[in-house]
């Protein structure tokens, strides 16, 4: 007998994943490519070469309609203020001020509705809490027949243009209607990697057609969720569930970058008065480890007396960097830059260095 | 004359004389993907048959390398630690771990030779 939660989901790319020869494992509930034969490596160090095509088509996509500004009772961005045509990161938080989630949000030339895209692994329950909690004043459309391509890396802009012309226009956080080889696209100039690149979304029978065409340019490679990992985090982006939860506030997760200006000086989100209130008592940081060992997800972070002062939330190796990488949390007076600490890693106490994100420098077009 | 053994954990061991030289094979190479840090035993270290021996990290995750038999290390592959590359690229030649001296031979007898190892990886 199986559960039905036990059942993998798939999404609309899943026959081209396995002609890719990927490497399919279970992530988010869906069976997703975690590799292609080309490796994890050559296809993170292609993607910050060239372009990388990822199949996000797990991700969770919804539009609001009604009032829109109301989704700002759940998010401390700056909802109201966002102009047409421009999309915005903002993290979606529980009552009590924590993050639930991290999502994108756009606002479409000419469109009243909101184009959300919220985390695989928490979709579910985002939509829920964002119908449930705006049930009076809005709507939401979940979207699952769609797909999400994401087009990343240097030469993007010039393989998309040939599939889109006139998408080399669009710049960093800009988002737009228009069509990618022939299929109706919503299309933003963002991504998950550091580097310039596009999010597509399309409907999911268009998907594969779409990602046929981009992948039969000479510059594509397609690339799995081991890169996508390793990308995010030398470009020191957060992966929700690990570098932040429900048990961390935006302080704590050093994301108040992410909460509005106008936002701030009203302080009219959930648990404003915490996350406002002063230096928080643990903070996100990010760290490099010393030596050419990576430390993993969980491994103690200790001050150089030995006493344990927090714990990496993400670790591995950077490619691009050839040298290991970390997130984690540490109280907050280890959280400068430059503070020397100990990672331990099988029993053993490794030194590594809090160290300033990104670890790869950003190279948005803005 | 030398002889190549197995492990059910992907590790082989290939005995000249009375110094055995140990590794993993090029399927848990495969399995592991890129290879980028490797930790080794020091020489002088004393081993028991499926006791770990040696780290091996791939950009994925972290894995263990087991000694496939009791026994004293007496050299590590220290050309790893500069070019991990060499355990995806030829795992089961330039790709050696360490080498060690065996307490008790018999225990190197019961391993898989490469036919069983063969056959046990086509199971999986």
């Amino acid at each position: 007998m199986t559960l039905a939660s036990e059942v993998l989901r798939r999404t609309p790319l899943y026959a081209l994943h396995l002609e890719l020869g990927g490497k399919m494992v279970p992530f988010a509930g869906y069976e997703m490519p975690v590799q292609y034969p080309a490796g994890i490596l050559k296809e993170h160090l292609h993607t910050r070469e060239k372009a990388g095509l990822f199949d996000v088509s797990h991700m969770g996509q919804a539009f609001l309609a009604g009032d829109t500004s109301a989704l700002e009772k759940l998010t401390p961005a700056d909802v109201a203020g966002l102009k047409e045509g421009m999309q915005r990161y903002g993290l979606l938080l529980t009552e009590a001020g924590t993050i639930k989630d991290d999502f994108m949000f756009s606002r479409l030339k000419g469109e009243a509705d909101l184009y959300l895209v919220v985390n695989a692994a928490t979709k579910e329950g985002d939509f829920a809490y964002i119908g449930e909690k705006l049930k009076d004043v809005a709507a939401l459309t979940l979207r699952p027949d769609r797909a999400l391509l994401a087009l990343q890396g240097p030469l993007a802009a010039a393989v998309l243009e040939r599939h889109c012309p006139g998408i080399c226009e669009l710049t960093f956080m800009k988002v737009v209607r228009t069509a990618v080889a022939g299929a109706p696209a919503i299309v933003g100039r963002t991504g998950y990697t550091g580097e310039d690149g596009f999010e597509i979304s399309v409907d999911g029978g268009d998907a594969e057609r779409v990602a046929r065409a981009l992948l039969a340019e000479s510059e594509v490679l397609p690339i799995g969720l081991g890169a996508r990992d390793s990308l995010r985090l030398e470009a020191g982006l957060c992966l929700y569930g690990h570098d932040m939860d429900e048990t961390r506030d935006p302080a704590e997760a050093n994301l108040l970058w992410s909460i509005g200006k106008r936002r701030k000086e009203a302080k009219d989100f959930p648990g404003a008065a915490r996350t406002l209130g002063g230096a928080p008592a643990i903070k996100r940081v990010g760290i490099r480890p010393q030596g050419r060992a990576p430390a993993r997800e969980g491994a103690g972070i200790a001050a150089k007396d030995g006493r344990i002062i927090g714990k990496v939330t993400s670790g591995g190796f950077g490619p691009s960097l050839n040298a290991p990488i970390a997130m984690g949390t540490v109280e907050n007076a280890f959280a400068a830059d430059g503070t020397p600490v100990d990672l331990l890693v099988r029993g053993k106490a490794m030194p590594a260095v809090i160290s300033p994100m990104p670890f790869f420098p950003h190279r948005y077009r803005r | 004359m030398s002889e190549v053994r197995y492990t059910d954990q992907h590790e082989w061991i290939r005995l000249d004389g009375d110094e055995a030289t140990v590794g993993i094979t090029k399927y848990a190479a495969e399995s592991l993907g890129d290879v980028v840090f490797v930790e080794l035993p020091a020489a002088g270290k004393s081993v028991s048959a499926g006791g770990e021996a040696a780290v091996v990290e791939s950009v994925k995750a972290a894995s263990d390398i087991y000694a496939p038999a009791g026994g004293t290390v007496t050299a590590a592959n220290t050309a790893l630690e500069k070019e991990p590359s060499k355990v995806n690229e030829d795992p089961e030649g330039a790709g050696w771990f360490f080498k060690m001296t065996l307490a008790d031979k018999t225990e190197f007898a019961k391993l898989m030779d490469s036919a069983a190892y063969a056959k046990f990886v086509e199971t999986l």
